[in-house]
């Protein structure tokens, strides 16, 4: 039996070609771009882990880099290694090891809490949704990972001002 | 507004929206509507701009409504799509002050201000004012294979067609799901669709899933072969903002992170899906009347 089929393609073969197509369209208007990444509140707070773990992520990674610069002028002697580490010796040196301290605690707790939600665990299953809807998937349950990682974050660079800053007294 | 709680389902109040709302000269409460105005396909050079209507509302009064009105007895060049009036169909979807949502199922009196602001869908390109272009949405939707594939049910007699039994067990895996009306507003929040074209989407991975969790269906590995690329499933970081804003109750965020762990061997989700979650165990007990 052949059912009623519109003059438009519908398989998904078609399809897929109309979306590799429209790949070079310049119909790009309205699309959200980098706006649609930085935007951080309106959505939840899985939107705001996204954001701080995707900036956090990237912070980490010019971190990374930098520390590799640092750490390598070791080969030039004693000397330049210590030359390097006075600039962190600073105030602004301290604040800017704070930040570390807090972007690589948020970054690795909120990193496992995201291992557990891309894999499907902690998310609950689906039902009958019924109004008032609420998606179970962002639940207080996955969501405690983020309450955690921006706690911990806090503690660890209170911790480290201490140490930095008195000395750890 | 608080918007990281469910402002639609708040309580009905006594109070009458006169008290926090302009008043006209003959009693009735006022509202600002802000409507997005741009002629994209006529005039590729159109230069979007903001038209402003004062339009009587009352508690019940729905964005669309207001719409309506505007477009009834102000200005009847306004361009909506809409259908059905009550959230079944998935035209009408728009931002309405900065959030994507279904102007039919938004209450006036629930967004806590006297100016509206409409906007078309972002992610979606336009056509005339609020009106988006669907065609490449659609087309996500169509290349996860969105039906039932069953070699054994592909019966040319009709005479020998008979029953395919599924438990309730078993369309509970998926029937959240499927209670997808298409309306793009999962697929206009979401921050990777924001970026990248090729993207399935939310909507079209929930489907895909819906699909992979249903027992009927025994056509998967092509299914999966769609979403597994670069462009495909591993691009979602859960950012959750499709589950906010979708006004059915889908959670297609849900529907993706199952997919994916299903992809990546990690899950007994079938057998952990048929474990109804408790509020649809209820519900489905008190249909059985025990
Ligand atoms: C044990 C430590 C770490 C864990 C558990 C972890 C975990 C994760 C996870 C799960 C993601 C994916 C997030 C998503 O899907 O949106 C991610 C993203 C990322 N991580 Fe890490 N990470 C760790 C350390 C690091 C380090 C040391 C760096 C830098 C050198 C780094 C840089 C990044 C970057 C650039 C991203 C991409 C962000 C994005 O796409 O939004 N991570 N991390
Ligand atoms: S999943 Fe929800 S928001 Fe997305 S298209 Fe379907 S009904 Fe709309
Ligand atoms: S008019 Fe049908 S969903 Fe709003």
């Amino acid at each position: 039996m052949l059912l009623w089929r519109g003059s438009i393609d519908m398989t998904s073969a078609t399809s897929a070609k109309r979306i590799d197509d429209n790949k070079n369209k310049s119909d790009r208007a309205n699309r959200e771009g980098l706006r649609g990444w930085l935007n951080p509140i309106i959505y939840g707070w899985e939107r705001v882990s996204y954001w701080f773990q995707r900036l956090t992520g990237i912070f980490l990674l010019v971190y990374f880099i930098g520390h590799v610069y640092e750490t390598s002028s070791l080969v030039s002697g004693p000397d330049a290694w210590a030359a390097m580490l006075e600039m962190t010796q600073t105030i602004g040196g301290h604040i800017f090891l704070i930040l570390v301290i807090g972007a690589s605690t948020f970054h690795t707790i909120n990193g496992i809490r995201l291992i557990f939600t891309h894999s499907g665990q902690g998310l609950g299953t689906p039902g009958r949704p019924d109004y008032p809807y609420d998606p179970t998937s962002v639940n207080n349950k996955q969501r405690s990972g983020l309450w955690i990682a921006f706690i911990l974050a806090a503690v660890a660079m209170l911790y480290g001002a201490n140490v930095l800053f008195s000395g750890g007294e | 507004m608080n918007i990281f709680k469910k402002d639609k389902r708040k309580e009905i109040k006594n109070e009458t929206p006169l008290e926090r709302s302009n008043t006209s000269t003959s009693g009735q409460s006022l509202v600002k509507l802000r409507v997005f105005r741009i002629n994209a396909v006529q005039n590729p050079n159109d230069v979007p701009h903001f038209d402003e209507f004062q339009v009587p509302v009352k508690r019940w009064t729905t964005v669309l409504d207001a719409l309506l009105d505007a477009k009834s007895y102000q200005d009847s060049s306004i361009g909506i799509r809409y259908s059905c009036r009550m959230a079944s169909c998935g035209s009408c979807g728009m931002k309405i002050n900065g959030i994507p949502r279904l102007a039919c199922y938004t209450k006036i009196s629930d967004l806590d201000t006297n100016t509206i602001t409409c906007e078309p869908l972002p992610n979606f390109p336009y056509i005339r004012d609020l009106v988006t272009d669907f065609s490449q949405f659609f087309d996500h939707h169509r290349s996860v294979m969105p039906f039932v594939k069953n070699k054994k049910a592909d019966i040319p007699n009709v005479n020998e067609l008979t029953e395919y039994e599924q438990t309730p067990q078993d369309l509970d895996k998926f029937l959240q799901f499927s209670y997808c009306i298409k309306c793009g507003l999962c697929y206009s929040a979401c921050p990777t669709v924001a970026t990248d074209l090729k993207f399935p989407g939310p909507q079209a991975l929930s489907q895909a899933y819906r699909y992979l969790a249903d027992s009927r269906d025994s056509d998967k590995s092509k299914r999966l072969k769609v979403i597994d690329t670069s462009h495909g499933i591993w691009r979602c970081h859960f950012a959750g903002s499709c589950s906010h804003v979708c006004p059915k109750g889908v959670d297609p965020a849900l529907g993706i992170q199952l997919l994916r762990s299903h992809l990546l061997g990690l899950s007994n989700s079938e057998k952990k899906l048929a474990k109804l979650h408790d509020r649809s165990t209820n519900s489905y007990r008190e249909g059985e009347g025990e």
